[in-house]
């Protein structure tokens, strides 16, 4: 019933890894005699690689096949939001007049300005906010604009607050960002049933509190049903509420942070709204605000004006976090991707995503405390170890789910299928699941076979530092 | 029947009404609403009032939406460049099990990304004479607020005031200040000398109380900073982080920063493999082994697998916010990972031959347009009596709004920099309107 699954796996006999590093096959030195610089700036030679196009399109060809994408096969990584991405989006975010320099006047890039405006719009309806940017160019970045809009709106009252609450089950960049803008954490004990207790939350507010970041459904895919008077504890004190977006593909259509009472919140469009992940990035993380929060966005905003779209710097801007515009391209694929959706289709993402995920939470044999879930749920491997469960899925042909987080449920195996899967995969996730539960502990430690390569030594590859290919021996 | 509700749904879920209705059954609820567990005061029940199209008519609309650009010849520089980008990038790193992966936490079954990453990281360490390279920041903006926070965390005494050059980009600037604000640091510039540092006004301003002294080469008006070594050394007599701003293309001729003193190497490495792009980039960042624990972002490392053999890892990620929280290093969990496999390949694709070739035209392109647009009555090119790379800066006996309006009504984009100043970047994708620019600025320039 699991997936028949082996990974391509490319070595080389003259070497002692698997498909030779480019400084294997070739290293070429260039001189710098003929550079019309003076030598005391120019450097006298450089050392790279050479190689033909071929030969290169092979490597990088070689290596993709020892790589798992969400056209692979499953990617129920829990809190991360995978889906698959459409085709049609690359080709949209290819046009060569999406790649106008930055410093372009308005008046000629009108078309950008228009896109920009819109998808500013329709995100501002989407989360129920008044005002969206789309400066920030990843969720942590939109996290940190969130923190600086919180600072420069109390600052602007008078205000000097110095704490930010923060669930202890909420994404370790909430934590971060609030550190980054100078604030103390305080984090927030999660109540017996995975939610926010009311009365711990009671007790970490104060006169201090800039803000209580949150996300809802929350890391263990459940509803904060006491949003509203979590919101209304918050204001009380003077707080601004803010909404990590990492988890709105639960709600789309169903829910809106504006509406839950939160001031201020970012969107992930490479999660929600279906742009790929590249290996790690570039995403984007547009930052919504309430009418009060708009002077504080950053510069610049644009705005329809009479003569067209044109930029402009909000009153009491807290000025920039990328240099430019953030992440343009992802930002048009997350317009697409809206686009082709629409307002029944963005619904009906949320509904497949909360079936699916209290579909496989149902299949498998790992206990899964808490619930009822929306679009994720935490399973717990409990008397084996997680780590190494997800290492033996990885022989199924599935990606495993993020696992040993959050530490509120032991052994854990964050799990999110996304509305992409259907039955029959969801069947074949649950019988990779099923079949590991089975499994003794020496079969799993020996995990994975599989794939590209066998079992890596994480404390060797810390405790013997060799970052670069100039640092490998002989 | 079964069906799939694409007229409906998302065309991206792909269950048929049998299997909703299966599935259902199997979790024992009524129907799918009933799943969602959300009091009625916060339900939603408004629109979003966007129609779903097909995938035909919305390449149509962005086309024309986008097609209301103008269509201009770019000579813009400052920060951001456009090289043309070979078309066995798209095509590798379009192939679909790098572009639609995550992060690599599982490394067992990632390698391909992470070798690409490995050889990504080697090839700064080599451009940058450093010991180490992260995998990317966003952009050179928030890199280099990167690096103000890491020189407020390695530095041995306390200090608050981080030091850049006047000419810095103000957006590049703004990004500074709101990252290092958070840590108790202030930014100040010191003054520049025909767009090279002012090494006397920075000795008089540099003290103990800095924890950074950033500089730029080019800088911003596309000048070589001639005394990168002693602006190191006045870093170093007291106690601050040298901060290095450059790119992988200037990096190929310019001796490497490693050597001349620089602590951290920032910049936009993606002026390989991106394009403009409207500004996104992918922040360059290399330094010292001896801050290999305080490096923000992700770091890749060479371990052995189970078989003996030589693989690849995501390390060190103690430092990292997923572990460490609020005592990370930086927030940052996604990164530009796509863009750098993008600018591995455009790397490699020129080698070290392509790479040196092509920082010679950009030395040679600028010169030798700046002697044109110099013999034309009513401009003087350049205005700095420096080396240039790809850009240079031309002043204009007319307003040079009027220059740079004119001459966008003729096809061409130029920068202002101020009332009679103008900047002018040439690369390969410009490189052959050079003659047409030319007779342009001499009608504009009258």
């Amino acid at each position: 019933m699991t997936f028949h699954y082996d990974q391509a796996r490319w070595t080389d006999d003259e070497s002692e890894g698997y498909e030779p590093l480019l400084s294997e096959k070739d290293e070429t030195t260039v001189g710098t005699d003929d550079v019309p610089l003076p030598d005391d700036l120019k450097r006298d030679s450089l050392s790279l690689p050479e190689l033909s196009e071929p030969e290169l399109a092979r490597h990088y060809t070689r290596l993709s096949q020892m790589n798992y994408g969400v056209e692979s096969g499953p990617y129920p990584l829990g809190s991360c939001t995978m889906k698959y991405n459409p085709k049609f989006t690359e080709d949209v975010a290819a046009h060569p007049a999406a790649t106008v320099h930055p410093d372009r006047s308005a008046g000629s890039v009108q078309g950008t300005l228009e896109l920009y405006h819109r998808l500013e719009e329709q995100l501002a309806r989407i989360g129920g906010m008044d005002a969206v940017t789309l400066q920030p160019p990843a969720g942590a970045a939109g996290e940190f604009v969130g923190i600086l809009v919180a600072k420069a709106y109390h600052e602007a009252n008078g205000d000097d607050r110095s704490e930010v609450v923060i669930p202890d089950a909420a994404h370790g960049t909430n934590f971060a960002s609030a550190a980054m803008g100078g604030y103390d954490v305080v984090e927030l004990p999660s109540a017996d049933d995975g939610r926010v207790d009311l009365d711990a939350l009671e007790a970490a507010l104060s006169e201090e509190t800039a803000a209580l970041m949150l996300t809802n459904p929350n890391t263990l895919g459940l509803f904060e049903r006491d949003i509203e008077e979590i919101a209304g504890m918050v204001h009380d004190v003077g707080g601004l509420l803010y909404y990590d977006g990492a988890n709105l593909n639960a709600l789309l259509g169903r829910a809106r942070p504006g509406d839950m009472g939160f001031d201020l919140m970012h969107y992930n469009v490479h999660k929600t709204f279906a742009t790929p992940h590249g290996g790690g990035g570039p995403g984007a993380g547009p930052v919504g605000v309430a009418e009060r929060l708009v002077e504080f966005l950053p510069s610049p905003r644009v705005r329809e004006a009479e003569s067209g779209y044109e930029l402009f710097e909000p009153e009491r801007s807290v000025g920039k976090v990328h240099g430019f515009y953030g992440n343009w391209l992802v930002l048009i694929k997350a317009y697409a991707y809206i686009a082709r959706l629409g307002d029944e289709g963005l619904a009906d993402a949320s509904a497949k995503a909360v079936l699916n995920a209290n579909y496989l939470a149902s299949q498998i044999d790992y206990e899964v405390p808490y619930g009822p879930f929306h679009h994720e749920f935490v399973a717990s491997a409990d008397d084996q170890d997680a780590a190494d469960v997800a290492k033996r899925m990885l022989d199924h042909g599935v990606h495993p789910p993020t696992t040993k987080w959050p530490e509120l449920v032991s052994e854990a195996l964050m799990t999110e299928p996304t509305e992409v899967e259907n039955r029959r995969s969801l069947d074949q996730l649950a019988a990779a699941f099923n079949a590991v539960a089975d499994e003794e502990s020496e079969a799993l430690s020996s995990a994975p076979e599989r794939t590209s390569a066998r079992r890596i030594d994480q404390t060797e590859a810390a405790r013997d530092l060799r970052l670069s290919w100039h640092a490998l021996d002989g | 029947m079964s069906s799939r509700n694409e007229d409906r749904g998302s065309p991206f879920a792909p269950h048929t009404t049998d299997e909703t209705a299966a599935m259902l059954e199997a979790i024992g609820a009524e129907t799918v609403e009933a799943l969602f567990d959300i009091p009625d005061p916060v339900r939603f029940d408004g629109e979003f009032d966007i129609d779903p199209r097909g995938e035909r008519e919305i390449r149509t609309e962005l086309r024309h939406l986008l097609g209301r650009n103008d269509d201009l010849v770019e000579f813009l520089g400052r920060g951001h460049y456009d090289h043309y980008v070979p078309s066995l990038v798209d095509h590798l790193a379009d192939r679909s099990e790098f572009l639609t992966s995550y992060t690599q936490y599982q490394p067992e079954i990632t390698q391909g990304f992470l070798q690409v990453l490995f050889e990504y990281q080697s090839m700064l360490v080599e451009l940058t004479g450093l010991e180490i390279a992260n995998c990317s920041m966003y952009d050179a903006a928030t890199a280099l607020g990167e690096a103000a926070t890491l020189a407020a965390r390695v530095r041995e005494t306390d200090g608050h005031r981080v030091l850049v050059p006047d000419l810095l980009r103000e957006e590049r600037r703004s990004v500074l200040e709101n990252y290092v604000a958070g840590a108790g640091l202030t930014v100040e510039s010191y003054p520049s000398d025909d767009a090279n540092a002012d090494l006397d006004a920075l000795d008089e301003t540099i003290d103990e109380d800095c924890v950074m002294v950033y500089a730029e080469s080019p800088t911003v008006r596309g000048t070589i900073e001639e005394r990168l070594g002693e602006i190191g050394e006045s870093a170093d007599e007291n106690d601050a982080l040298f901060v290095l701003g450059s790119d992988p293309v200037a990096l190929s001729v310019l001796e490497a920063p490693g050597e001349i003193g620089a602590d951290v190497v920032i910049g936009d490495a993606a002026t390989l493999g991106l394009g403009a792009s409207y500004g996104m980039g992918l922040g360059l960042f290399a330094t010292r082994e001896e801050f290999v624990r305080q490096v923000p972002g992700r770091l890749v490392g060479a371990s052995t697998d189970a078989h003996g053999k030589r693989a690849y890892t995501l390390t060190l990620q103690t430092r990292e916010q997923h572990i460490r929280r609020e005592r990370a290093t930086s927030n940052i969990c996604t990164n530009q990972a796509w863009v750098a496999l993008r600018t591995a390949i455009h790397a490699a694709t020129l080698g070290p031959s392509g790479l040196v070739d092509l920082a010679r035209d950009c030395l040679e392109w600028p010169a030798d347009l700046a002697d044109r647009l110099d013999a034309i009555d009513g401009v003087r090119a350049p205005v700095h009596d420096r080396h240039h790379f790809r850009e240079f800066v031309a002043r204009t006996d007319q307003p040079a709004p009027a220059v740079v309006g004119d001459l966008e009504s003729k096809g061409f984009a130029v920068h202002a920099v101020d009332d009679h100043l103008v900047q002018l970047c040439v690369t390969e994708t410009n490189a052959d309107r050079v003659d047409a620019l030319v007779t342009a600025f001499r009608e504009a320039a009258r």
